[in-house]
């Protein structure tokens, strides 16, 4: 037993060119940053106002870069891919070996769902909601800053796993008995377990910390059916990650026990049943994509009901549609393994209760068009991304729906066909639903506008990039090519596979234009000012304050009085109000807690992957300890002072009032 | 109206809250209780699943020992007996904690406290006797998910212990200020969950287990 | 009474209703005998094993239920006067949905796959 348990020098993978030429391009890069943040003494900034920040609308803007970047890692995985499938046809082995394919095919899952949605929808949660239900801050904001860095110490760990030993090559659901250590023995499912566990973790925290604040901090007059609909989207997706995500936990746990302690619940031997794995995982996981997806249907009732400039249509029976989901979402698991062989019963009823909830979406499909019906809709970006998603993601709908006959999913489960569908309602629905929302919170959170013109390209990139690189999936399912193929010699597929990269990269431009667009908008930022708050003549409280808001929100709490509370006061005259006077806002100030405790955390993690005994005692401790420690600090609030609010008051509200007269 | 409002919302928004008015307490008091009313919620989730999951294994014995040779439902009746003890003290600590008696609240924490390490002590036992018999959770799926269901709450009842060890400190050395009571609820919501996962327990588990 | 109105005074009674939610002596009294009675007869049914096998997991499963509701009202306190006590008391029945689904399908589902393989 060494020091340093299953970590030696044989773990950094020397011989695979292309892990070392990104390792070296990650290490430059990283140098280079580190470079320019000493260069323009900004370690300083970096320290006191973002990693220790606890102001949501900051952990927000952390969140989306985290996602961002995660989704340059998880696009690299996918253009890897179809590069690979487009080269290895006719018996050619391509340039990917299969156990080097088979983690990239992993890692793309987990970092897309785990690490590029789930932090962007967090993200968007984070600077909005607070905002929109007129409060200060979360209810925990201390446990808010400990969630975003246990979320970012799980995508530490995935990325560490490029270059220190390996990741799972199981496919991003780690099915045993594949998963178990008979048949995978190195370290790479366990970075995926212990990965999953810590952001996981963090994930709960914050649906927990959401949940109060809904219930317990809204603005006074804001009664539930109150709410905007982005909040109640956003309030079932987190009482959905509340009562999921600790099934994910219990089923990794299990995974971590079978692995580390030889138990058996899902081995071959000994009574163990892989099935329950399969099960419990799916219980988690379709919760999970209805988490993704809520959110992004409330992004896109904000942004049709502000750009048709009237209100939302069915409001009422938007809320209820989510909630329908939201249970149904937790009786419909099997449809993702029917062909497990359960009996006929089984498969009808989860097949019948799928088919079920096609018809809430289906409801909040026609509310959007009843929106648009009779308004001037005004064709921005956010709206541009809303209408793609409309079309599309009502084809990924429908071919759900045919998935969703057993007897026909009998033929087209783990075919190409599967992996079209679901990328059609997650590109088509989340990740539109997220971009969607990135344009339209984008000066409110940074200041100033994006730039419409490359905007604009980026969306016809992606959507046409979507439709030409998954459309032929939909044929190669039907064609009978499977998933996780790392080479295949069927001449009829091979034209669909080259279109399908062709697809791919037309969509890398789509994500490039929109790296041109954060730069070419931040040149242009003076032209791009926000100055009055409300670039779109928005509908609730999130616009009534300036842009970026004032770091208290709100100098006096908003009444409410309407679901379009800030159209409401508008319209009466009460908005931009100078008080005669403000009376102190009692704050929570910043802390380092949240960012030690998971760096202790993730130590943890690291040091159980490797079995390092010692330094997995010393993380788990060391975080309990700090955690112990924060619980007796008592220096942890200040009050902002009166002179202080009234001159960010000022400040707001005459740029405001001259913005709105111009 | 609104403007009071508005102002306990102007307190209730932060959640630092530790040297300031009285009211403040309260309320973020209650945001605190009631978040860990929903964390709790979650742990039920958990407990579920590992429920669900020695529901689907408990047969798979694989030729070794099933419920019935295992479970000695006396040594189980006073294991449940030292719970439900612990949880009445703990309602008696309460008591005496909201009436400001500080005296009478570390007693009474100390006497749930013994009454805690009786049951972990008894369930330590127990598993060291099933593994000393070769009939460790390696030994089958059945075995395997009981020593995990059973570990699992015996793992949050330890964690609970250090919680109040914890808090007996605390209430020694601050007294029962708004926000060490606030703390002792949450404990308290947590030991008589812990006691309701425990009706389940040994209900499925062993009783179940040893008809 | 207005929503408004309502969460104005629900926030002016965080006092009041904080003094009611941690319960009175007697409430823990009458709790614990009642657990102890429920406690008693699944352990005397079992043990005793007088009954037929259906007859006792029917009376050990309606104990048990009671029971949890015993500990609810009497040891978690979770009521609906209050409307703290209502979002605690609907946060629970939620969760005790969901697992009633997520635990009684994958039984379901486990021991129909387990009867296909003749298992």
């Amino acid at each position: 037993m060494s020091l340093l348990g299953k970590l030696t020098l044989d773990a950094i993978p020397f011989h695979e060119p292309i892990i070392m030429v990104t390792m070296t391009v990650v290490a430059v890069l990283g140098l280079l940053v580190a470079g320019l943040v000493t260069k323009y003494k900004k370690w300083g900034v970096l320290w006191h106002d973002w990693i220790t920040s606890i102001d949501h609308k900051r952990l927000g803007v952390m969140y989306i870069i985290l996602a961002l970047i995660m989704l340059f890692r998880g696009f690299a995985d996918a253009i890897m891919m179809r590069l690979q499938l487009a080269m290895a046809t006719g018996g050619a082995s391509g340039y990917l070996p299969p156990e080097h394919y088979d983690q990239i095919f992993t890692a793309h899952g987990v970092i897309m769902i785990i690490f590029m949605a789930m932090p962007f929808m967090i993200g968007l949660m984070n600077i909005i909601l607070p905002l929109q239900i007129g409060a200060r801050d979360v209810a925990f904001p201390f446990l808010n800053n400990l969630s975003f860095w246990l979320t970012a110490g799980g995508a530490i760990l995935i990325n560490i796993s490029l270059f220190f030993g390996e990741f799972a090559k199981t496919g991003w659901v780690a099915y045993p008995p594949l998963s178990e250590l008979s048949f995978s023995p190195g370290v790479g499912v366990d970075y995926y377990i212990w990965a999953l566990q810590i952001s996981g973790l963090g994930t709960l925290l914050t649906s927990v910390n959401f949940l109060v604040t809904v219930f317990k901090m809204r603005a006074p007059g804001m009664t539930l059916m109150k709410m905007p609909i982005f909040t109640w989207a956003c309030t079932w997706a987190n009482i959905l990650i509340a009562a999921s995500f600790p099934i994910l936990t219990a089923v990794l746990a299990m995974l971590t026990l079978d692995r580390y302690l030889d138990f058996h619940f899902f081995t071959n031997e000994l009574g163990g049943n892989a099935m329950m794995y399969i099960n419990l995982f799916w219980a988690w996981g379709h919760p999970e994509v209805y988490i993704l997806i809520l959110p992004a249907f409330g992004i896109f009732s904000e942004v049709i009901s502000t750009f048709a400039g009237k209100r939302l249509f069915g409001y009422k029976s938007m809320v209820y549609a989510s909630g329908a989901i939201s249970i149904l979402g937790f009786i419909v698991w099997l449809h993702h393994f029917f062909t497990m062989g359960s009996s006929a019963n089984v498969n009808a009823f989860f097949g019948v209760m799928t088919m079920v909830i096609a018809v809430p979406t289906g409801v909040k499909l026609f509310n959007w068009l009843f929106t648009m019906y009779r308004g001037r809709l005004r064709i921005t970006v956010p709206v541009l991304w809303t209408l793609g998603f409309m079309v599309t993601f009502t084809i990924g709908g429908m071919t759900g729906v045919l998935l969703a006959i057993p007897g026909a999913d009998y033929v087209l489960h783990n075919s190409l066909f599967l992996i079209a569908h679901f990328h059609n309602t997650i590109i088509g629905g989340a990740v539109f639903g997220y971009l969607a929302g990135f344009a339209f919170w984008f000066p409110k959170a940074m200041g100033f506008k994006l730039d419409e013109r490359w905007g604009r390209r980026s969306f016809w990139c992606w959507l046409i990039g979507f439709f030409v690189a998954f459309m032929p999936l939909y044929v190669l399912g039907f064609l009978g090519m499977t998933r996780r193929l790392n080479h295949t010699n069927n001449p009829d597929w091979n034209m669909w596979l080259y279109i399908a990269a062709g697809g791919a990269v037309i969509i890398m431009f789509g994500i490039l234009f929109q790296v041109v667009q954060l730069v070419v908008s931040f040149k242009n930022r003076e032209q791009l000012d926000d100055t009055t708050g409300d670039p779109w003549n928005g509908h609730t409280l999130e616009w009534a304050s300036a842009s970026p808001p004032q770091y208290y929100n709100f100098a006096k709490i908003p009444h409410v009085d309407d679901i379009d509370a800030w159209t409401d006061m508008k319209e009466k005259g009460l908005a931009y109000k100078q008080e005669a006077s403000y009376s102190p806002i009692h704050m929570p100030k910043n802390t380092p807690a949240g960012v030690l405790m998971s760096g202790a955390l993730t130590t943890f993690c690291f040091a159980m992957i490797w079995h390092i005994w010692w330094l997995a005692a010393f993380g788990l401790l060391g975080a309990i300890a700090i955690f112990i420690k924060r619980c007796y600090t008592t220096d942890v609030d200040y009050y902002v002072q009166p002179d202080e609010i009234v001159e960010l008051e000022t400040a707001h509200n005459t740029a405001a009032t001259k913005g709105v007269n111009a | 109206m609104s403007t009071i409002t508005a102002d306990l919302n102007t307190l209730s928004n932060a959640q630092g809250h530790v040297e300031a008015h009285d009211s403040e307490h309260h309320d973020t008091g209650g945001n605190t209780v009631f978040g860990f009313w929903l964390y709790l919620m979650t742990d039920c989730l958990l407990f579920a699943s590992f429920f669900a999951t020695y529901a689907v294994l408990f047969m798979n014995t694989a030729g070794g020992v099933s419920g019935k040779d295992i479970f000695e439902l006396d040594f189980v009746a006073v294991e449940t007996a030292a719970l439900l003890l612990s949880s009445i003290t703990f309602g008696f600590a309460m008591i005496s904690a909201h009436s400001q008696k500080k005296a009478a609240t570390l007693t009474w924490l100390l006497v749930t406290f013994a009454f805690g390490a009786v049951f972990i002590g008894m369930e330590v036992y127990e598993f060291h006797h099933l593994i000393a018999h070769g009939n460790g959770p390696q030994h089958s799926a059945f075995l395997t998910s009981f020593f995990s269901l059973v570990g699992l709450h015996g793992l949050h009842v330890t964690a609970g212990l250090i919680w109040m060890t914890i808090m007996m400190i605390e209430v020694v050395r601050r007294g029962l200020n708004p926000q060490t009571v606030t703390r002792l609820s949450c404990l308290s919501l947590f030991w008589h969950f812990l006691d309701v996962v425990w009706i389940c327990v040994f209900t499925v588990v062993y009783l179940m287990g040893a008809m | 009474m207005s929503h408004s109105e309502s969460h104005v005074i629900n926030n002016l009674e965080v006092h009041a209703h904080d003094t009611q939610s941690h319960g009175s002596m007697k409430d823990y009294f009458i709790g614990f005998v009642l657990s102890v009675i429920l406690t008693a007869i699944p352990f005397w049914a079992v043990m005793s094993g007088s009954f037929s096998k259906p007859a006792t997991v029917w009376c050990i499963v309606t104990m048990a239920v009671v029971q949890i509701w015993v500990h609810l009202k009497y040891f978690l306190h979770l009521s609906f006067k209050t409307e703290d006590g209502k979002a605690s008391s609907l946060s629970f029945i939620f969760s005790a949905i969901i697992i009633v689904m997520v635990v009684g399908l994958s039984v379901w589902i486990i021991y129909e796959s387990n009867a296909m393989m003749m298992y």
